[in-house]
C-alpha cells in the first residue's frame, strides 16, 4: 500500500497489486491467464465503484485531507496566467500560510487569496499544515481591499482546518483578525467566488469565506468544528471522529441541501488527488460560471444580495407566547422558514 | 429589583433575584470567592454589584441582573424573547439538553434582547448569559443580535453587547457558524450608517463570537481579570506541549496586545457606556459642513 492511499481504499490497493502481481508473473512464465486478469479487473471496478460510488463523510473527510490534491497555488497556476504572488499584511510579517495575489483569469485581471498546505513535511512546516496566523488573515484583507480598490473580482480558496491555535496567534489577535475580516469583506464593491477545495475548518475557514457565490469541491467538509473536536467535547473521545463527522451535517451534498453553499463542483472519481489537472479544469469553469453571474449584477445588488444571504441563515421557531416556561417537556417549535 | 426592570408584563414564570445555582454556597446566603477564598454575604456581594470586595474578582452575572446594572430601571423592553432553534441538524439529545438549560435559567437560548436607556439614553442592547448551554452560539443567538442590530439600524441608536461565550452551539454545526457571518453582516451595516457599536467581552469571551461580534466594537470594553481568547487554552496547551502562564488570555493580556479600548471595573462599567453614548450623541455637527 503506498502512503498516498487511504484506509478504506486498502481491499483495492490490495486487489489491484494481486492483478499486478499476476501480469507479471505472465510475462515471466509465457503462460496466458489474460481471461483471469480480466475477471480480476472487472471486480476491481466494481470495488472501486461500490468503494468511490456511495463515499461517507468519514472518507470524504479523509481524502479533503490527502496531501496529493491540488493546492491553492496548484489551482490558480492551472486556472490563470500571468499569476503574481504579493506578499505581507504590512504590519507585521508576511504569513506563508495564506498566498495571495493577482492574475489573469480568462483575460479579467482577478485577486487571488487562499490558505496553502505543503505537499512533504518540509514545507507543510513552512506552511504552518494550512493554519493562518492573524497577519495571513491581515494580508488577505489588505490584498482583497486592493481588489476593491481596482475593481478586480476575489477568489478565495479555502482548505484549513482552522486558524492556528497557539500563543503568538492569541497575542496578535487572532479572533479580532477574523473578526475584521468578516465585516470587511461585507463592505467589499467586488464580486466574490469563495471555494471550500479540502478543509473547511470553522473560523478559520469563514474568515476567506464571506462571498457572493460559495462552491464546494465534491468531497471537501466544511464545519463549526473538526470532527475530532467534536467528538472529544461530545463523547470525550477524539477517536470518535467518524461519528461525529455522520451527525455534524459537514459534506458538500449536506451545506448544499442546507442552503450554505450554492454549488457542488465534482471531483474526479476517487478524488481530486487522483487526476490534479482534471480538477483544476473542472473548478476553472465553476468559477468562470460563477464570475459570469456575478458581473452581470449591478453593483448595489451585489452587496444587498451578499447580506441577504448570510442574513437567512439558519431557521427558527417560536415558543407559545403565554404560561410557564415547561420543565422538561419542550413542544417542538413551529418552523417560520 | 428585578420587578422594576419589567414594567409592562411578566415574560417568564418568576424570575428569582439570584437564579444562578451554580456558585452558590449555602442558598443565596453565602458565596465563597473562587480566586480568594473569601466567604461573602449574599447580601455584602449583591452591594458590590457581585464583584468580590477583597481581591476584585468578578462573578458571573445572569443576562437580567446585567440588563438591571446597565439599564435605567423601568426602560427595558424585550425582543423576540420566545424565539427558539428549530434544531436544523435534529442532532441527538439536543432537545433534551436545551429543555434542561431552559428549566435551570427560565430563559430561552444564551441571550436576552431588547431597547432601552443609560441616562435617559436610548441603546438597543443584547446580552449573553453564561448558563445558558455555555452561553454558546447558535442560531437564536444570531439571530437576536442581528435583530438588535436592526433596531439600531432603524432607529439610529447605539447597540451594546455584553458577550460571554464558551463559542458555537456544536449541536447547530454550520448554522452556527454562519451566526458569526449574519451579526458581522449587520455590524457592517452599522459602520457604514456610522452608528456606534460598543462590545464589552466578559468572562468568558472565547471561540467564534471572540472572532466575529465580539472583536468588532468601534470600542471593545471587558471587566477585569475575563478570560477573552480565540483558541481554548487547553487547546494550545496541548499544540504547543506546554503550560501557558496564568496571565495569558485575561482582559489584562488582552488590553496590553491591543486588541481591547479599556478594561472596566464592574463598578464603572455604566458609567463608562452613559459616557460613550454621550459622546456619540449628535449626527456629527461638531465637525461643521
Ligand atoms: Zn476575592
Amino acid at each position: 500500500m503506498l502512503a498516498t492511499d487511504l484506509p478504506f481504499e486498502k481491499p483495492l490497493v490490495e486487489l489491484r497489486m494481486k492483478i499486478e502481481e499476476l501480469r507479471r508473473f505472465t510475462e515471466d512464465k509465457g503462460i496466458d491467464v489474460s481471461d483471469e486478469v480480466a475477471v480480476l479487473e472487472a471486480k476491481a471496478r466494481a470495488l472501486a465503484d461500490t468503494i468511490y460510488r456511495d463515499l461517507k463523510p468519514w472518507q470524504r473527510v479523509q481524502i479533503a485531507r490527502h496531501s496529493d490534491r491540488p493546492t491553492a497555488l496548484d489551482y490558480v497556476r492551472g486556472m490563470c496566467e500571468d499569476v503574481m504572488e504579493l506578499h505581507g499584511d504590512r504590519n507585521f510579517r508576511d504569513d506563508p500560510t495564506v498566498v495571495g495575489g493577482i492574475a489573469r483569469f480568462e483575460g479579467c485581471p482577478i485577486t487571488f487569496v487562499g490558505t496553502q498546505k505543503g505537499r512533504d513535511t518540509k514545507e507543510s512546516i513552512y506552511r504552518n499544515f494550512g493554519m493562518a496566523h492573524p497577519e495571513g488573515y491581515r494580508k488577505a484583507l489588505r490584498l482583497m481591499k486592493q481588489a476593491d480598490k481596482f475593481g478586480r473580482p476575489i477568489l478565495c480558496l479555502i482548505d484549513t482546518a482552522g486558524a492556528y491555535p497557539g500563543p503568538a496567534a492569541e497575542e496578535r489577535g487572532q479572533g479580532e483578525a477574523i473578526a475584521r475580516n468578516l465585516i470587511e469583506m461585507f463592505q467589499l464593491r467586488v464580486p466574490v467566488v469563495a471555494v471550500i477545495t479540502g478543509e473547511g475548518g470553522s473560523g478559520g475557514a469563514l474568515g476567506l469565506g464571506i462571498g457572493d457565490r460559495i462552491l464546494m469541491l465534491e468531497h471537501a467538509y466544511y464545519s463549526v468544528i473538526a470532527p475530532e473536536a467534536a467528538a472529544t467535547l461530545l463523547w470525550k473521545d477524539p477517536s470518535q471522529g467518524e461519528r461525529a463527522a455522520e451527525r455534524m451535517r459537514i459534506t458538500a451534498a449536506d451545506l448544499k441541501a442546507f442552503g450554505v453553499i450554492d454549488a457542488v463542483v465534482a471531483e474526479p472519481f476517487g478524488g481530486a488527488q487522483r487526476a490534479p489537472a482534471e480538477m483544476i479544469a473542472a473548478l476553472k469553469v465553476a468559477v468562470r460560471e460563477s464570475l459570469d453571474m456575478l458581473r452581470r449584477l449591478p453593483r448595489a445588488d451585489l452587496l444587498a444580495l451578499r447580506q441577504h444571504r448570510y442574513r437567512m441563515m439558519g431557521s427558527f421557531g417560536e415558543l407559545p407566547e403565554e404560561g410557564d416556561l415547561p420543565e422538561v417537556d419542550v413542544p417542538l417549535p413551529t418552523l417560520q422558514e | 429589583m428585578l420587578k422594576d426592570l419589567f414594567p409592562k408584563k411578566k415574560r417568564y414564570a418568576t424570575i428569582s433575584p439570584h437564579p444562578s445555582a451554580r456558585d452558590k454556597v449555602p442558598e443565596g446566603l453565602m458565596n465563597k470567592c473562587k480566586s480568594c477564598g473569601e466567604i461573602l454575604l449574599y447580601k455584602e456581594l449583591e452591594k458590590h454589584l457581585k464583584t468580590c470586595p477583597r481581591c476584585g474578582y468578578h462573578f458571573s452575572l445572569t443576562a437580567y441582573e446585567r440588563l438591571e446594572m446597565i439599564l435605567d430601571a423601568g426602560s427595558f423592553e424585550e425582543f423576540d424573547a420566545r424565539l427558539t432553534t428549530a434544531d436544523p441538524l435534529d442532532f441527538p439529545d439536543y432537545q433534551e439538553k436545551l429543555a434542561k438549560a431552559r428549566a435551570a435559567t427560565e430563559l430561552v437560548d444564551a441571550v436576552v434582547t431588547g431597547r432601552g436607556t443609560v441616562d435617559g439614553l436610548p441603546l438597543a442592547i443584547g446580552v449573553m448569559d453564561p448558563r445558558f448551554v455555555m452561553g454558546s452560539m447558535g442560531v437564536v443567538v444570531g439571530e437576536r443580535l442581528a435583530r438588535a442590530g436592526e433596531c439600531s439600524l432603524r432607529e439610529r441608536i447605539p447597540l451594546v453587547i455584553f458577550a460571554v461565550s464558551g463559542g458555537a452551539r456544536m449541536q447547530e454545526g454550520i448554522f452556527s457558524l454562519m451566526q458569526m457571518a449574519k451579526v458581522s453582516g449587520v455590524l457592517a451595516r452599522l459602520a457604514e450608517e456610522g452608528i456606534l457599536y460598543i462590545s464589552v467581552l466578559t468572562n468568558p469571551t472565547t471561540g467564534g463570537v471572540t472572532a466575529s461580534f465580539a472583536m468588532q466594537g468601534d470600542v471593545n470594553l471587558s471587566e477585569p481579570g475575563a478570560v477573552i481568547g480565540f483558541a481554548g487554552r487547553r487547546i494550545i496547551e496541548a499544540m504547543i506541549r506546554q503550560k501557558l502562564p496564568d496571565e495569558f488570555q485575561t482582559a489584562e493580556f488582552v488590553l496590553q496586545h491591543g486588541m481591547l479600548d479599556k478594561v472596566v471595573h464592574r463598578k464603572e462599567m455604566r458609567q463608562t457606556i452613559a459616557a460613550l453614548l454621550s459622546l456619540h450623541a449628535g449626527e456629527g455637527e461638531c465637525v461643521g459642513n
